[in-house]
Formats: C-alpha cells, sequence, structure tokens
C-alpha cells in the first residue's frame, strides 16, 4: 500500500534532450492513475523513471513516503508490465511467474501457492508448463500480469500493455485490469496513448504532451472541463471542434462577457440541426462535406462557409474550416446540402487565443 | 511458401551451377580423395617405388603413441583454447553490450584482431614473449617467472593457447553481441525488476538465452583449434620444444613433409577428415533444430 508522488521531476537523456521538463503528480494509495498523451510526450519516460530504469535528473520520486532516487528497482517494491511482455523465454510459465519471488529468497512451497493462486485467477492454471512461445498474445499478456501480481508490490506499472493485442481482446483485457486492480487495491501507473482506454480505467488522469503535464483530474472532469485547448482535441473521439472567435460571426453571438475568449470550441455531441440560434450559444452555416454512419451515432463532416476562420494548429485538430457534428441515429442531411448547427451557451468551452487558458464564462 | 524458381531450360541450372561444382571438385574433392588413396600407400625410403598396402598406416598408427599422444594434446588445445577465448569474448561482448559512449569505437577495435593472419598472430606474439627479444617476457622475468618457451614444453603449450585464443576472441565477440543485441532489452529490465542482481542476471537470464550461439560458436572454435592454429604453432614454435605442441595437423605437416612419410600423412589426414565430418554434422543438426531454450 503506497502513494506515488512526483515532485517537479525532469529528466534530459544524455546528449542534452530534454524529455520530462517539471512534472508534478500526486498518486494516492490505491488509485489508477493513467499518463496519456500523443507518441513522443514523454509517457514512458516517466514512467520507467518510476520503476527505476531511468535516472532521474531532477526532482523527487516519492513511493510509500520514501524518496526512491537512488533506489535499484528490484528495492522499489514495484512490479512492471512492459509492451512487448518481456517474459523470459526460456522459462516455464510457472517459473516466469516464481522468478521474482525466487530472487527475494521466498519458500518453494509458499512460491507454489501463490503461483497457483495467480494462475488461478488469470486462467492460465492449464498452461503453467508452456513456453512463452507457445502462448498466444492474450496469453502472454496474462503471464506478464501474472508475474507483476505474485509479487504483491506496493504499485503496478504498465506500459502500453493492451497495444499489442487485437481491438477485442484490447476491451475484454481492459476490464480485467481494472477489475484485478480494484480486487488488490494496489496503487498503479498506466500508460497510454488510447484516450478510449485513459477514460475508461483511470480514477485520475494525467494528459501529458512535451513532456510536460497539461491537465490532472478526474477523467469525466477532464473531459467536461479541458484546460488547454491541447486536451480539448486530445480527449474525446471525435475531437472537439476548436474555432477563433476572431471573425464577427462568432464574436457577437458570444456577446460581451466572452471578450477575452479567442478560440470556442464546442463538442460534436454538443451541436444540434437546427435553424434557431441559442441565446449566447453559437450558430454556424455549414455545407455537409461527408457522413460517417457507425449505428448508433452518425457523423457529419461540414465546412465552413469562411475560410478564414482557423485557429492554431494543435494535435487532433480538424483539417481548415471542418466541423464535426455528432447525432443520434442513422438520418442524416445529403451531402452537399447547406445546413445549420448550433450549440447553447452552457456547452461552449472558451479558451485564451494561445489555446493555453481556459476561460470559464 | 516455399521459394522456387522457374526455369525454361531443364540445362540452365545446372550450367549454372557448374563452375561452382567444379571448383569444388577440383580444390576440395580431388585433394582429399588423392589423400585417401595415398593412405593406403607405402612408398619407400627413397620414393622410388610405393606399394598397396590396405590399412597397415592406419594400423601403424594407432600403434604409435606418439600419435596418441598428439591427439590428447590436440583435444586439450582445442577445449583450452575454446573455453579460454569463449569466456573472455563473451565478458568483453556483454561489457560493450552497454549504450555507453564510444562503444562504437570499441567494438571496432575489438574485432581487428580478426583480420590478422595466423602466422602473424604467431609473430605477434613471439615478439612480446620471445625469451631473449619479448617485451613481457623482460616483465615476466622481472617477476621471477623463470620464462622460456623455446624449452618449457608447458609454457610453450601456454603461449599457443593465448595466441590462438587471443586471434578467436573477435569472431566469438562479434556473435556474442549479436546474440546479445537480439534478447529484448526488457528483458533484462524485467529481470532487474524481479531483484535479479547483475550476477544472478546472467547466470539465469544471458546465460542461457545466449546458450544456442555459446553452443555454435564452441564447435565452430574447435573446429578453428583443430585446424586454422597451425599457423600460429608453425611460426611460434614449430612443434617444440620436442614434440611437446605437435597437433594432429602439425603432425600431417610435419611427418609428410618434414618426415617423408607420405603415407601415414595421409592416413593422418583422413582421420582428421572424418572429424570435421562428425563435427559439421553435430554442428548441422543443433543448428537446424535451432536449440533451445
Ligand atoms: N534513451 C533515450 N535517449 C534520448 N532520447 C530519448 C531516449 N528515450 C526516449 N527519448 C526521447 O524522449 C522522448 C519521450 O520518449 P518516450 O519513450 O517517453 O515517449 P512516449 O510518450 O512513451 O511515446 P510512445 O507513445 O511513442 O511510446 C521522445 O522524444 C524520445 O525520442
Ligand atoms: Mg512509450
Amino acid at each position: 500500500m503506497a502513494n506515488v508522488t512526483l515532485r517537479n521531476v525532469r529528466k534530459t537523456y544524455t546528449g542534452g534532450f530534454e524529455a520530462i521538463k517539471g512534472v508534478n503528480v500526486d498518486v494516492a494509495d490505491g488509485q489508477f492513475c493513467v499518463l496519456v498523451g500523443p507518441s513522443g510526450c514523454g509517457k514512458s519516460t516517466l514512467l520507467r523513471m518510476v520503476a527505476g530504469l531511468e535516472t532521474v535528473t531532477g526532482g523527487e520520486i516519492d513511493i510509500g513516503g520514501r524518496v526512491v532516487n537512488q533506489i535499484e528497482p528490484a528495492d522499489r517494491d514495484i512490479a512492471m508490465v512492459f509492451q512487448n511482455y518481456a517474459l523470459y523465454p526460456h522459462m516455464s510459465v510457472y517459473n516466469n511467474m516464481a522468478y521474482g519471488l525466487r530472487n527475494r529468497g521466498m519458500a518453494e512451497a509458499e512460491i507454489k501457492t501463490r503461483v497457483e493462486e495467480a494462475a488461478r485467477v488469470l486462467e492460465l492454471s492449464a498452461m503453467l508448463e508452456r513456453k512463452p512461445r507457445q502462448l498466444s498474445g492474450g496469453q502472454r499478456q496474462r503471464v506478464a500480469m501474472g508475474r507483476a501480481i505474485v509479487r504483491q508490490p506496493k504499485v503496478f506499472l504498465f506500459d502500453e500493455p493492451l497495444s499489442n493485442l487485437d481491438a477485442k481482446l484490447r476491451i475484454s483485457m481492459r476490464v480485467e485490469i481494472r477489475k484485478l486492480q480494484r480486487r488488490l487495491n494496489v496503487t498503479s501507473i498506466y500508460v497510454t496513448h488510447d484516450q478510449l482506454e485513459a477514460m475508461t480505467l483511470a480514477d485520475i488522469l494525467v494528459v501529458m504532451n512535451g513532456g510536460q503535464v497539461e491537465q490532472v483530474g478526474n477523467p469525466l472532469a477532464i473531459y467536461e472541463k479541458p484546460a488547454t485547448t491541447f486536451v480539448a482535441s486530445f480527449i474525446g473521439a471525435p475531437p472537439m471542434n476548436l474555432m477563433s472567435t476572431r471573425p464577427d460571426e462568432i464574436k457577437s453571438q458570444l456577446g460581451g462577457s466572452a471578450t477575452d475568449a479567442g478560440i470556442v470550441g464546442i463538442r460534436p455531441e454538443d451541436f444540434a440541426i437546427t435553424d434557431q440560434t441559442p441565446a449566447g450559444g453559437v450558430a454556424l452555416p455549414l455545407t455537409v462535406e461527408a457522413i460517417e454512419r457507425v449505428g448508433a451515432e452518425t457523423f457529419v463532416y461540414g465546412s465552413r462557409q469562411h475560410e478564414d476562420q482557423r485557429v492554431a494548429a494543435t494535435p487532433g485538430e480538424l483539417p481548415p474550416g471542418e466541423i464535426i457534428v455528432r447525432i443520434p441515429g442513422t438520418e442524416a442531411p445529403a451531402i452537399g446540402a447547406k445546413i445549420r448547427v448550433a450549440a447553447v451557451r452552457q456547452k461552449l468551452h472558451l479558451f485564451s487565443g494561445d489555446g493555453r487558458t481556459r476561460i470559464e464564462a | 511458401m516455399q521459394k522456387q524458381a522457374i526455369f525454361q531450360s531443364k540445362l540452365l541450372p545446372y550450367a549454372l551451377v557448374a563452375p561452382q561444382l567444379a571448383i569444388v571438385l577440383i580444390f576440395f574433392y580431388w585433394p582429399a580423395l588423392q589423400a585417401v588413396i595415398q593412405s593406403f600407400l607405402l612408398q619407400d625410403a627413397f620414393g622410388l617405388s610405393t606399394t598397396f598396402v590396405w590399412f597397415d598406416n592406419y594400423i601403424e598408427l594407432f600403434r604409435d603413441p606418439a600419435y596418441f599422444e598428439a591427439i590428447v594434446r590436440t583435444f586439450f588445445f582445442s577445449f583450452a583454447i575454446a573455453i579460454s577465448s569463449l569466456s573472455f569474448a563473451l565478458l568483453l561482448a556483454v561489457m560493450a553490450d552497454k549504450p555507453l559512449r564510444g562503444s562504437m569505437l570499441y567494438r571496432t577495435l575489438l574485432i581487428w584482431p580478426y583480420a590478422v593472419a595466423p602466422p602473424v598472430v604467431g609473430v605477434l606474439w613471439i615478439f612480446m614473449l620471445h625469451p631473449s627479444l619479448g617485451v613481457v617476457s623482460r616483465y615476466l622475468r622481472a617477476a621471477g617467472v623463470d620464462w622460456n618457451p623455446l624449452l618449457d614444453g608447458n609454457q610453450a603449450a601456454a603461449l599457443i593457447i593465448l595466441a590462438a585464443a587471443w586471434k578467436q576472441i573477435s569472431y566469438n565477440f562479434l556473435f556474442f553481441l549479436a546474440g546479445l543485441q537480439a534478447i529484448p532489452r526488457s528483458v533484462f529490465e524485467a529481470a532487474a525488476i524481479d531483484g535479479a542482481r547483475p550476477m544472478r542476471r546472467f547466470w539465469t537470464v544471458t546465460f542461457p538465452l545466449l546458450s544456442p550461439t555459446i553452443f555454435f560458436l564452441l564447435v565452430v572454435n574447435i573446429v578453428y583449434a583443430f585446424f586454422d592454429t597451425f599457423g600460429i604453432i608453425d611460426t611460434m614454435t614449430r612443434g617444440g620444444p620436442g614434440t611437446s605442441t605437435v597437433t594432429l595437423v602439425y603432425k600431417v605437416y610435419s611427418d609428410g613433409l618434414l618426415g617423408g612419410n607420405l603415407g601415414s600423412s595421409a592416413a593422418q589426414s583422413v582421420i582428421l577428415m572424418i572429424m570435421v565430418i562428425v563435427l559439421t554434422g553435430i554442428q548441422f543438426r543443433f543448428v537446424e533444430r535451432k536449440v533451445t531454450y
């Protein structure tokens, strides 16, 4: 049982590249923390620093009230699940799980109990004598999980553990991991670049970008109140529509209270196709460019009539002038049709002109 | 799926491999056949007449205690060379496998000795360890060692083993490094998190995962020690002092070319050939089975 606290953690790789630029995160005991962000933002680096596989070049990492900066991985009482599973190819499933326990001098009888218990939970009991190469991807993944849980560590670390599985297995393993973590109640840090995985797993979500934390908090709170345009466009699929308020059209609709806002964001599901203009809300004329029907809902891709209305590019952003509208069901306007969409005032997200600050209306 | 080239003419494929086959036949099979024939013949002292003597040359060989000594010595040399060269190369490879600055330079330097021809290796080591000329010898004697490999058979043997092992380190190093780099980094990291200290990590993870490479190199090194050490022995000791560094290959040369006993020399060659065939057979069997863990 332990909390994990990162205090102004920094990492500069030999060669001078600064991968982590001062990160502060506090994960309480038993919480599931997810680090999410685009490729190369430093998620793995941060996780590996917690594991002790990378040196810390600044700040402090605190596990269970003990600063571990100088402590060997083996002595941090953590377990890690790697993206490629990192099973020992020459050892049987049983020995893969028992290895960490043997290294710590545990009695064989106790090892046997623990490994068999883990195997039962993970439905691996029938495969204890197999070698990793005789297992499917999903089974290997479970062995990697088993290796982590038999140790009964204070902290679980996961580096994209599901990214090598197919979509269906990914979803079921996601649920399994969450159930297991709840039951064992072990503090966990989980790295992913899949925002859906992040949203569904996290007690506490850390959105990272370029070696920095953009926002920390409850996933739904982040979804509802993204702190920056980066978070707004990264969390949620399809991404939030972001528009400059410079054009008089939007500005005049927003009215006096939002004069500081340089960017307005509207989630695709917050638009409705309507001829009305809600008071203080935003209405836009669109030309339908494409339609995507996915069953329960339909995405309408429309281009705005004014081409100059653009916001500086951030990841996940739409092509120039494009707006995505999500409507329930399969009824949709025809391609080429001229429609009008609107969002009410409460659903607008207002940001400063540089996208770094959220403005509460 | 099998890759198979389609030829229009039935003769073309044979025509294409013909030059290669010709070379193999003329330079390998023809001399081998000559050796086999020669091994059944006995020449008189002046080389004027030859008689067909069946297996007499072989029988005589196996009755000769010197030949038996050479066999034992060769096996001893081979294992000593293979083991020392393999372990040292493995140590170097494990050290070079770390992402350190300058590791490229270090690796390149380690590969160089392989480019040096065996006789040159012999000369280099003589320069260092010759009792009167050698640089190192002076220090050895200053340190109280009675160093004279020209007179002391054990020292001569040690010298041969040292030089031959040294030359083979580069080759082994290359294979070990490649083998190490084929193991995902995260496996070592997982072992570190699993509480295995470096030594234990080496014996429980690195070593077993390298075992196919180790086995392959063991066979290659033994074959090397059997045959390719000829150049080193010839330049350093010429089999001496006495016969203390005469290996099977060197004996073929000394009995045949220096001693003029062509029949016995040929019989020895044939025995060596059989040994190589056996060794290679073992190697192929294991390589094909992809040994392993
Ligand atoms: N050993 C290293 N030396 C120098 N730079 C490195 C090293 N490892 C990673 N980096 C750099 O640090 C940055 C962060 O890498 P990291 O692996 O943490 O990204 P990530 O967020 O995990 O990305 P992904 O989602 O693709 O796994 C990248 O720009 C990467 O190029
Ligand atoms: Mg990563």
